[in-house]
């Protein structure tokens, strides 16, 4: 107890920045559960591809600690386009292929589940064995450093290299944590806008709402479905790219508890609810982060589960309750 | 494997021709085919049949690792397929079952097998009510977090705590005792023709470490009890409130099931039969580490049920044999195994959405439905 007092602000930005990155994962999850009341399982997948393409561009750019600024907002840049391109893709993708196919043939939603986690695997082992493949197609040359170890971690190199901007409670806040919580933000209110005002957000409330009457209204459904699951994809693209400017190490499998994380906490604040998800991966985040200080470090995943079942508990439509069907997007 | 009048041809619902001719055959043949069925499982790993058998590890082995599956998947599809309640955390109770084991025979204790496997079954039951009794009343999908959470919840722990061995786990767990009664010859197919090799044997009921052959027979004995046991609670009022349940709750509570009460029976039957398969596991492994628990053992459970086709028994078996044998038997391709599994399981979900052997209510349900379809909308449907 007398190390979280001690640390207090340090526990609070380390569990914000996390919890930005599982709130931006665990829109997508809220997304996809409103528009189609599924467990989109593989969507840790669609994160850690986004990871992988955000260390690709700073490979393939040649990104080195104590660069310019110029050329490191030129860097970040890139990640996100390469990130959110990567998972927004690889969502529509999936979408495309485990998920319409079921769709088509009115399949009961369980088996929608062992779909997503078959694509899961698929997914990741095909990272896992990247290697592999590229020696099959023969660029093994070219692509070396990219697919090598493909089972081990990869790192990137530290692009951004973290500056105390300013101190709270003896914790220096550096840049990379004040641009993952505040960039965060700034993508989930733009999410939030896009979802309350434009057209195509109009739709995906509707198809939440009331799938057959949006049809009846003229909303193409198939249409909206993509749509959601690309936002979601691209969303989770700009969490790989905090991820990687915070964390800075990925795998083939590090999409896993990550999901499991985002599920929950997209849960916690009421899956089917954007602000709730924003809510809940910031609460899990802190939560996990002030919970670990309190029992030790090695209790922090079980806390955030424990916090799950009680919250369920005491409050199962998660803290705002599922609304995306409403207009309070 | 039991007597009863349905053997796992008669449930196929898609050939009622050849269902019609193995019912009509007369009991005692049919008796007599089900001992036989029952005398190849247990005499299987000793065939040896030439392509069935595992090149790479020993067949006992992998034969019992199936059948510690098959326990598995006979326990989750109470839970999924009878009550329709999914649960992603069930190696929680795989592994609370394995770790009483160990704890009570080897890291705390030193009781006898006999005593402490009925304690095991017992524990994983009232963690099951434990965990349902306040869980069961969160709908469907939140079930599904909340069971998830609950198996990493019971890995971590066991990884955290010291008293049960940590992250290095739980070793030296005692064999049950075994007596010898009679050897049993293998077949030799070295030569191309099978002949009866009486140098390598396994002898009935000791259990050792180096021939897994017995344990492979344990098993099967306990899934032949809890197969029985399984017809019998199915076919009885508490199999039909289930049933009821798992269609339409509400209407269900109406006609007065206490549907609650009887999910948290399937919670706690399912969690029982759990916990007898990780003791099982943890008997024949000899070893225990958390790392036995991994989530995605939970996933392959389920795998299991659904693919086999959940709420059909027999499908369930099948599906277990399937998600466990397969990757054993295929290991020369061992690094492309999980890719392969996930493909299948994308397939099979688009091309036998009720698994390989649905059950025959939901075929029939589903007929009814596409009769219903087409009285509404008219042919043009879909």
């Amino acid at each position: 107890m007398q190390n979280l007092i001690d640390n207090f602000f340090a526990y609070t930005i380390t569990g914000l920045t996390i919890g930005a990155v599982y709130a931006l994962v665990a829109l997508g999850y809220t997304l996809v559960y409103g528009v189609l009341r599924l467990i989109n399982f593989a969507h840790s997948e669609v994160f850690m591809y986004g990871t992988f393409a955000a260390l690709w561009v700073v490979m393939l750019l040649g990104g080195r600690p104590g660069a310019g600024v110029g050329q490191v907002i030129f860097w970040v840049a890139m990640m996100f386009v390469a990130a959110m391109a990567m998972s927004g893709f690889i969502a529509v993708l999936l979408e495309r292929v485990a998920y319409r196919p079921l769709r088509k043939r009115n399949a009961p939603p369980l088996i929608a589940l062992i779909s997503a986690i078959g694509a899961s695997f698929v997914l990741a082992e095909i990272m896992g064995l990247r290697s592999r493949i590229t020696s099959w197609v023969g660029l093994d040359d070219n692509l070396r450093d990219y697919v090598r170890n493909s089972r081990n971690n990869a790192g990137m190199p530290t692009i951004i290299a973290p500056q105390p901007i300013f101190t709270i409670g003896g914790y220096h806040v550096t840049n990379v944590d004040v641009f993952v919580i505040v960039g965060a933000i700034a993508i989930m209110v733009l999410l939030d806008q896009f979802v309350k005002r434009s057209r195509l957000g109009r739709g995906i409330r509707a198809v939440a709402m009331d799938p057959e009457s949006a049809a009846l209204m003229g909303v193409n459904r198939d249409r909206v479905i993509q749509v959601t699951f690309l936002v979601g994809g691209v969303m989770a693209g700009a969490a790989a790219v905090f991820y990687m400017l915070k964390i800075g190490i990925t795998r083939y499998d590090a999409g896993f508890i990550l999901g499991v994380k985002a599920f929950t906490a997209a849960v916690l604040g009421g899956i089917g609810n954007l602000r709730g998800a924003l809510l809940g991966g910031f609460i899990l985040g802190l939560a996990e982060n002030y919970g670990s200080a309190v029992v030790g470090s090695q209790w922090k995943d079980v806390v955030a589960f424990v916090l799950l079942i009680l919250i369920l508990l005491f409050r199962p439509t998660g803290l705002l309750g599922e609304s995306l069907g409403k207009a309070r997007a | 494997m039991s007597t009863t009048t349905s053997t796992p041809a008669a449930r196929k619902p898609t050939s009622p021709g050849f269902r019609e001719r193995v019912t009509n055959l007369p009991k005692a043949v049919k008796i007599l085919l089900w001992v036989l069925f029952a005398i190849f499982l247990f005499l299987l790993p000793l065939l040896n049949i030439p392509f069935i058998t595992t090149e790479g590890s020993d067949f006992g082995g992998v034969l019992f690792t199936v059948a510690t599956y098959v326990l598995v998947a006979l326990g989750l599809n109470i839970v999924v397929g009878y009550a329709g309640l999914l649960d992603l955390g069930y190696v929680g109770f795989y592994a609370i079952g394995a770790y009483t084991i160990g704890v009570l025979t080897s890291e705390h204790a030193h009781m006898s097998w006999v005593v402490v496997v009925p304690i095991a079954i017992v524990i994983a039951m009232i963690s099951g009510i434990i965990l349902g009794a306040p869980t069961l009343r969160v709908r469907g999908d939140y079930l599904a977090i909340v069971t998830l959470g609950f198996g990493e919840i019971v890995r971590l722990t066991l990884v955290n705590s010291e008293w049960l061995g940590g992250a290095q786990g739980i070793s030296d767990i005692p064999k049950p005792p075994g007596f010898e009664l009679f050897e049993v010859p293998s077949i030799d197919w070295s030569s191309g023709a099978p002949v009866v090799d009486l140098d390598t044997t396994s002898t009935f009921l000791k259990f050792g470490i180096n021939d897994f052959v017995p344990y492979y027979w344990l098993a099967l004995g306990i899934i032949s009890l809890v197969l029985l046991f399984d017809i019998l609670v199915k076919s009885s009022r508490v199999g039909r409130a289930w049933e009821a349940t798992r269609e339409d709750e509400d209407a269900a509570e109406l006609m007065g099931v206490p549907t609650f009460r009887f999910k948290l029976l399937a919670f706690a039957l399912g969690a029982a039969i759990g916990g007898l398969s990780g003791a099982l596991f943890a008997t024949k492994a000899g070893f225990i580490s958390p790392d036995s628990f991994q989530l995605l053992l939970s996933i392959l459970f389920l795998a299991a049920v659904v693919v086999g086709g959940a709420g059909n028994r027999w499908g369930v078996i099948v599906g277990a044999i399937v998600v466990s044998y397969f990757p054993e038997r295929f290991r020369e391709f061992a690094d492309f195994r999980v890719l392969v599994f996930g493909l299948a399981l994308m397939l099979l979900a688009i091309f036998r959405p009720q698994g390989l052997l649905p059950p025959r209510r939901t075929v029939r349900a589903k007929r009814a439905d596409e009769r219903q379809a087409v009285l509404e909308e008219g042919e043009a449907s879909v």
